[in-house]
């Protein structure tokens, strides 16, 4: 069987998902996800705080899609190669879990892989601090700032960053990220 | 000066800095994926505005979401506040959050410590 991004999240509740999206991942569709998720997240009598919480991660999430996800593997098949990525909501106990899925060009994995790893072994002090040092020292680009959305997920969630990598070909691994919101 | 007014849309806040009855504001969600094509107007209207600033700017920040690109683009706002309050002109940024949302009180301190302007946290409460 062909590998598809999909494989990456056969563990996880799609079915039931708040929000499941496969596709490219353009402005149109960040703004009908946030919509809906923000429509079922009233309904469902979350608190302010766990609302806007879960809003805010997965707007950095599906902004990170926008921005920083590569080009599909030559062969693979979507209807665009650029902006191409996955993205499931769910709700997990009493919180939410945002998971998204991106092909990543193999050269940046090992840069990648130790940002998360960086980001998963500080404290929240240190990410507070790091994020600052980002914030104000550099210089924005049209992808935005390097890894200060990663670090906004983890500081807004205060849980380690779920992550794995599955590689393509030599050229493409696939790509997986997991964050935890949990209510206070 | 005139005034540089935008409206503001599910993604991007209004924006109000009107010398002649002395509002500044930034209001509303700025969550756009080009938040520097957002505020590059404003910016620009703020390297005028510097040139012959009021005795006293009161700045007015009600944000309910922003995402990480945008918090840049507002630092860059900041920025040049804090280069008018250099010039010896008052400046004051009043920080607003709703009641509970503590990342947005967090954001408006980590502002506070990187700016050197006072700042006023102001909770909202409903």
């Amino acid at each position: 069987m062909s590998f598809d991004l999909e494989n990456l999240v056969s563990d996880l509740d799609i079915r039931g998902a708040v929000l499941y999206f496969k596709g490219n991942v353009d402005s149109e569709v960040i703004n009908k996800a946030l919509d809906m998720v923000e429509g079922k997240l009233f309904t469902t009598r979350e608190t302010p705080r766990l609302r806007k919480k879960v809003y805010n991660v997965l707007v950095e999430s599906l902004q990170n899609l926008y921005h920083h996800a590569d080009n599909i593997p030559r062969g693979y098949h979507a209807s665009r190669p650029d902006r191409f990525g996955l993205v499931v909501l769910e709700k997990l106990g009493k919180g939410y879990r945002i998971t998204t899925c991106n092909f990543v060009a193999a050269v940046r994995v090992r840069e990648l892989e130790e940002k998360l790893t960086r980001i998963n072994r500080s404290t929240p002090e240190e990410i507070k601090e790091h994020y600052k040092e980002i914030l104000n020292h550099q210089e924005i680009t049209e992808k935005g700032l390097g890894g200060l959305g990663l670090l906004d997920i983890a500081r807004k969630t205060g849980h380690r960053i779920d992550f794995r990598f599955k590689r393509y070909d030599d050229l493409n691994t696939a790509f997986r990220l997991s964050a935890v919101v949990a209510p206070a | 000066m005139e005034p540089i007014i935008i409206e503001g849309t599910p993604k991007t806040p209004s924006i109000k800095f009107d010398t002649r009855d002395g509002v500044f504001e930034i209001k509303g969600r700025s969550i756009p994926e080009n938040s520097v094509e957002f505020y590059k107007p404003l910016n620009e209207w703020l390297d005028s505005y510097m040139q012959v600033p009021l005795d006293k700017t009161v700045v007015n920040i009600r944000l309910e979401y922003f995402n990480t690109s945008s918090s840049k683009c507002i630092l860059d706002v900041f920025k040049r506040l804090e280069a008018i309050h250099r010039s010896k002109h008052d400046v004051e940024i009043n920080w607003f959050y709703e009641e509970d949302d503590e990342d947005m009180l967090e954001a408006g301190e980590d502002y506070d410590s990187i700016i050197k302007v006072p700042f006023k946290m102001i909770e909202i409460v409903e």
